[in-house]
């Protein structure tokens, strides 16, 4: 039996979930928009139609979308997510394994179906998808990872598809691969695209049928596993589990700038008790972070300043009061009176296993303590929701720094107060 | 249409009562049931289940108020008498579905209230099939009904 792999992804996703809850929608070009509504990050094809670019800023599309009525939306992450799990748990009643890819891309494996009714299969996924949850989907299936993604790509060109495109068959590849761009081959970027037409390769059928060696040249190893995933032999396996976590940043925009010393404390503050979170809930800890900050990089008329710093931890933890701790100590280093932030974050790039890092020979922590202190507060945030319980540090008051969601639709599926309302009137 | 094959079978399997000891065993074991859950019963398909709030009193006769909670399957297909979330004229609303006669109908339950007509040429969509109705008897602390 040949492998056979399908991606399966949620057309214009994020709009396609706010449609789901407002038909006034079906009719009209929707966008979403980026943290603190920055840039368009989903467009329907009523959008794209007016020339609304991916990451496009809003400041610069603003009029159009008035004047073409378009329906623009703050990140709804909260109803993306839950309508990206109800998707799932319909993947793997139709498949024996599942990879979630993104929040709206998951790979299946579709060995099991016999090939002759792989189409069939993937039309009737499709539908279920679509009555299920009112997602609109495209499948794309190959035997490699690589041509299944070109496969959607494929499906979602081509409308008289019905969205829903098979490369198992060699045949099929033979007459596909050759229309189309070698830039649309999943992992070729613009540099990797402008050597590629130098060299003369135009079309993925081109890319094919380099040897392989001239590839691994050109492109390293990964254009090597590119060319032969496209010739069918697969390189990349499906994985089940998402990699061990090596990293893990907080970042975010601000609401409004942020201009004193202690509003960027409390706003660091904040996404270092977020950061901890996340450390404990995959038992990691990090011995360094960095902590960074800047201005507006649109904002041309304030004066710019920006800064990163590394901080040490005395030893490698995961508890909030000592990632507050140095991420004060690295925010006040950055910053400087007089200028208007308009950014911050912390990353933390070399995650190890909670206990496994090296201990100070004079030991002056209650580890113990710390330990028990952590999980009260993850207890009591995790049932009451978190933010209910805070280390002061992070301000009680209003927040200023908080991130912008003027245009958020309501969260339709998780908050009993928002749910959709059914007119029951006349 | 393939019947997906089901991987992922939720099978909770109930616990006996006490350890194997050496005394005289708990009556109650072979009477042991699991606990009833009210997941289970209201939600047989949960990707497709999504709960609705009522906003309207149109539906009373059918003993549905205004703020009550309706549990709503996207995956089942409609049949005469089901209670619908339609998609009327760019509304969803909340109506009775009677597929009896030529065309579809769709109805208000209010005696109140005058018959709701469905224009000769409207479009409907169903959004979906209203499995039950919760309404609280008692007022919920913290909470507006």
């Amino acid at each position: 039996m040949s492998a056979a792999l399908a991606l399966v992804d949620g057309n214009s996703f994020y709009c396609s979930c706010e449609r789901v809850f407002d038909p006034k929608l079906t009719t009209r070009p929707v966008i979403v928009l980026s943290n603190n509504d920055g840039c368009a990050v989903a467009r329907t094809a009523e959008a794209k139609a007016l020339g609304i670019g991916m990451g496009e800023p809003y400041f610069k599309i603003r009029d159009l979308c008035a004047d073409h009525n378009v329906a623009v939306f703050s990140s709804n992450y909260t109803l993306y997510g839950d309508m990206s799990a109800r998707l799932n748990a319909i993947y793997r009643q139709w498949a024996p394994e599942v990879e979630i890819y993104s929040i709206d891309e998951s790979f299946l494996d579709l060995t099991t179906v016999p090939e002759r009714n792989r189409l069939t299969y993937g039309r009737d996924l499709r539908a279920t998808v679509r009555q299920w949850t009112g997602i609109p989907t495209c499948v794309g299936i190959g035997p490699t990872k690589t041509l299944a993604k070109l496969a959607n790509h494929i499906a979602k060109k081509n409308n008289e598809l019905g969205g829903v495109c098979d490369l198992t068959d060699p045949a099929e590849r033979d007459r596909w691969l050759p229309k189309i761009d070698v830039g649309e081959v999943w992992g070729i970027g613009a540099a990797s695209e402008r050597k590629l037409l130098e060299l003369g390769i135009e079309t993925v059928a081109d890319l094919r049928d380099i040897p392989a060696r001239l590839a691994r040249q050109r492109m390293t190893v990964v254009g090597e596993k590119t060319v032969l995933e496209l010739r069918g032999i697969a390189c990349m396996a499906l994985e089940e589990l998402p990699p061990q976590r090596k990293g893990c940043a907080v970042t975010r925009s601000f609401g409004q700038p942020v201009t004193t010393l202690d509003g960027m404390l409390e706003a660091i503050s904040a996404y270092a008790t977020r950061a901890g979170e996340k450390l404990r809930r995959h038992g990691l800890e990090t011995s360094h972070l960095v902590v960074f900050m800047h201005t507006s990089p649109f904002n041309k008329r304030d004066p710019a300043h920006g800064g990163s710093k590394t901080v040490h931890l005395s030893e490698s933890s995961a508890d909030t009061l000592d990632l507050i701790e140095a991420v004060k100590r690295g925010a006040r280093a950055i910053f400087k009176e007089g200028y208007a932030y308009a950014k911050a974050g912390i990353i933390m790039d070399d995650l190890i296993a909670a206990g496994s890092g090296p201990r100070p020979l004079f030991d002056a922590r209650d580890r113990e303590k710390s330990a028990r202190l952590m999980g009260a507060l993850d207890v009591i945030n995790g049932k009451f929701g978190r933010g209910t319980l805070v280390p002061a540090a992070t301000g009680i008051k209003k927040r200023e720094w908080q991130t912008k969601f003027d245009r958020r639709s309501p969260r339709y599926t998780t908050c009993l107060d928002e749910l959709p309302r059914a007119l029951a009137g006349y | 249409m393939f019947i997906p094959l089901k991987f992922e079978a939720e099978i909770s399997v109930p616990m006996f009562a006490h350890g194997l000891c050496a005394g005289f065993p708990s009556p109650a074991d072979d009477f042991l049931d699991e606990a009833i859950d009210l997941n289970i019963l209201l939600v047989r398909n949960r990707p497709a289940t999504f709960l609705w709030r009522v906003d309207g009193n149109s539906m009373r006769d059918a003993g549905i108020f205004h703020g009550d909670l309706l549990v709503v399957d996207r995956s089942l297909t409609p049949i005469d008498g089901d209670v619908v979330v339609a998609n009327v004229h760019g509304e969803q609303s909340l109506k009775r579905l009677r597929l009896d006669g030529k065309r579809p109908r769709l109805l208000f339950e209010n005696s109140d209230m005058p018959l709701f007509e469905l224009p000769e040429i409207a479009e409907i969509e169903i959004w979906g099939v209203v499995v039950c109705n919760i309404h609280w008897l008692r007022r919920q602390p913290g909470r507006v009904q």
